[in-house]
């Protein structure tokens, strides 16, 4: 991928002043409202603990409801195409664009098509892909990559934003009116009225989907500005990528996450739009609907016991807003289009532990257990990262030979008590001399930011010894 | 009563005046304390780094270490969640001690029913609850209750306090900027808190929050819960 590896990529971004303030901005207001709006409810353990049973009963019989999909949404009219891979994915998009002899799609914002890259994919066969979601559009316009998952332009404040606006709309359609000042108000207007010109033309639309409904064949968007409804209702044809583990048995099931997704993401009650389509109806919305299931990875990470919770994911974002490395480090940091700690445990296990950045994301953590106390289908995310630190450790990649040595060697020393008391008499009868700076690769580093303490007199096992056995 | 103290490797070689600490606390509360000389080290940060392996028999000796004893005593959370979370995937003996290991707080409160303890230190303390006592121990209100209950002490609220340090292991070490971004934030809270001792039940966390503060040189020092709750007017704690 030519990723920089997760420390050397958030090096630059914990250095970057503005960012870090943008971020912990951000993060802190959603975290504090998400507290409030989960407070509210006393039956939250239950809620979260019924999203988790309804997930995982899912992922361990998911051949059957995707089967059971696939026939209601084929009896409701529209077609179910399956993708192995993003390339399959995009080829069939590409296909299916091009049969309507369209060269423009508008987009409802999706983590699907961001995953496969399908925008750059259409692009390359001559069609452009325009994001309606206010804040893709932002990022879309800046030539940025989202860093968020729920607020892909978390990253940047409204100064920025409206110098986005001013210099590039006018190149993908609608100018930004003249003299648009930050404020809030002003900068939704302008991109309302750009994304309007783009909807009434639009013949093509493309979403995601948070949920499909196996029973019934119905796709769920749940949404807060409105703009992916008329990407769903407007265009003749209708495109959905769904990654396969979005499946939900029945309509009933629904209840649970209508409930713990909006208040774990926006701090909402309810979501402001909440769209549901079930293949095609005369007279109302898109003469054509396809859906394109994909795996990319997803029968992989199912096989694996303990990191398949993380197909549970609901994409909340809860888990991004509360991780004290997120908030240092930036979503781009983790060099894949799921950041924080969902994107920790989710990236390694859809792109697999050969490249860099993806060995090292298990390790971009500090396991303080903040990200599964959120979550809304309890993810344990540390248990799941240990686990993948364990394959990564065992593939022995970048520097982990020489880590696994020195591991043995102190598990050798840590399970011979007398050594260990000699080591540690020496090291305390030496300490005057000790410097307090270390040499070496990551001693140092440890120590550019931090003194060592002095080493005591005696440790403690020599005080015992002396004063109480 | 008689517990077994489990003094934990960071403590043993870096920090022994909190296990001295912890005796003394134990023994003035009438407990009788003994210290099992083949216990080393849990196992929690070769575990945490992903070598299961390696943590083996460190396992397996800390479960021998500690056999026969109905309570074993660790002035760490973080080594204490290692035990009682980590150790049941390591089979069925080394699952007994989780119910028998108590983290400090724990074994004062729970066990011997007491929150004043009858210390005494005339300082202004802020409290860091470290992410394995807070998360995954549960200890709650228990630090606070003892730190309330201490004459002379005036207990500081610490403003994001359940935000994590940056130390998290070897996370401090692969991950350093990150690492030192948390710290200085904690320091930070902590200063304008106007504490001069910022508290906690962890000393891996106050190893990295020391280290920086004394790269600082703030008038801000970390201490160890212990060493509060073993000072009294008698005895007072440096
Ligand atoms: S892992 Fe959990 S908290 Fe994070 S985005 Fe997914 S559902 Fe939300």
């Amino acid at each position: 991928m030519g990723m920089p590896s997760f420390p050397k990529a958030a090096h630059d971004a914990v250095g970057d002043t503005t960012l870090r303030a943008n971020l912990r901005h951000a993060t802190h207001t959603i975290r504090d409202k998400r507290a409030r709006a989960v407070a509210e409810l006393d039956d939250w353990a239950a809620l979260r603990e019924a999203g988790k049973r309804i997930k995982d009963e899912t992922l361990r019989r998911l051949d059957t409801y995707l089967v059971r999909l696939e026939a209601a949404v084929t009896a409701a009219g529209g077609t179910v195409h399956w993708a192995a891979d993003a390339a399959e994915a995009n080829r069939i998009v590409a296909a299916l664009v091009r049969a309507t002899g369209e060269t423009e799609v508008v987009k409802v914002k999706s983590m699907a098509t961001q995953e496969i890259r399908l925008n750059e994919h259409l692009e390359a066969e001559g069609i452009a892909a325009y994001e309606t979601d206010l804040a893709e559009l932002i990022v879309q316009l800046g030539e940025d990559r989202p860093s968020h998952i729920l607020v892909p332009a978390i990253h940047r404040n409204r100064g920025e934003i409206r110098d986005i606006f001013k210099e590039k709309m006018g190149s993908w359609g609608r100018p930004a009116p003249e003299g648009l000042s930050d404020t809030p108000a002003e900068l939704a207007e302008a991109a309302r009225l750009h994304l309007r010109e783009k909807f009434l033309r639009a013949k093509v639309g493309i979403s995601g989907a948070n949920f499909m409904v196996a029973e019934t064949g119905t796709l769920v968007v749940v949404e807060s500005e409105g703009n992916g409804r008329m990407c769903l209702t407007l265009p003749e044809t209708l495109i959905s990528v769904v990654g396969i583990e979005k499946v939900v048995p029945t309509w009933r099931d629904l209840e649970v996450f209508l409930q713990t997704l909006p208040r774990s993401s926006t701090a909402e009650r309810m979501n402001p739009y909440t769209s549901m389509w079930t293949g095609t109806a005369d007279e109302d919305g898109p003469r054509a609907f396809h859906l394109v299931l994909l795996d990319n990875g997803r029968t992989d990470a199912l096989a694996d016991e303990v990191g398949r919770q993380a197909l549970r994911c609901i994409r909340c974002s809860a888990c991004l807003n509360v991780c004290p490395v997120y908030e240092r480090a930036g979503g781009h940091a983790y060099g894949s289009v799921y950041p924080g700690p969902i994107g920790a445990i989710l990236t390694p296990q859809l792109r697999g532990t050969s490249s860099e950045i993806d060995a090292s994301l298990p390790y971009a953590s500090s396991l303080c257990g903040a990200c599964y106390e959120v979550c809304p289908v309890a993810i344990d995310i540390p248990e799941v990262l240990v686990h993948l630190r364990e394959r990564v450790a065992e593939e022995g990649g970048s520097g982990h030979r020489l880590e696994k040595a020195a591991i043995k060697a102190a598990s050798w020393i840590l399970d011979r008590p007398n050594v260990l008391a000699a080591g540690e008499r020496l090291a305390s009868a030496t300490r005057k001399v000790h410097p307090k700076r270390l040499p070496g690769p990551g001693a140092r580093q440890w120590s550019d930011h931090r003194d060592l303490p002095e080493l005591p007199a005696e440790p403690f096992r020599d005080w015992w010894r002396k004063n109480r056995s | 009563m008689r517990v077994a103290l489990f003094v934990t490797c960071v403590n043993d070689a870096v920090f022994p005046a909190t296990g001295v600490a912890t005796v003394r606390l134990l023994e003035r509360l009438g407990v009788e304390v003994d210290f099992p000389a083949a216990q080393t080290c849990c196992g929690q940060p070769q575990f945490n780094t992903g070598y299961r392996e390696e943590t083996g028999p460190l396992v397996r000796r800390t479960v021998r270490a500690f056999e026969g004893y109905e309570y074993v005593v660790v002035p760490s959370g973080s080594c204490a969640a290692m035990v009682r979370h980590h150790y049941p995937s390591f089979g069925t003996e080394a699952a007994a001690l989780g119910p028998r290991v108590y983290e400090l707080t724990e074994f004062l409160v729970d066990v011997l029913g007491v929150t004043d303890v009858g210390a005494y230190f005339p300082h202004k303390v802020t409290y860091h609850p470290s992410c394995h006592g807070l998360r995954m121990l549960g200890l709650g209100e228990r630090p606070r209750r003892l730190l309330e209950a201490v004459k002379g002490l005036e207990l500081v609220e610490l403003p994001g306090a359940e935000e994590c340090c940056g130390f998290g292991g070897t996370f401090a070490v692969k991950n350093p900027d990150v690492s030192a971004a948390m710290g200085a934030d904690k320091i930070t809270n902590a200063l304008s808190t106007g504490a001069e001792v910022l508290c906690g039940a962890d000393n891996s966390c106050l190893l990295h929050l020391g280290g920086m503060l004394r790269r600082r040189e703030d008038p801000l020092r970390a201490l160890h819960l212990a060493e509060i709750l073993a000072s009294t007017e008698e005895e007072p704690w440096r």
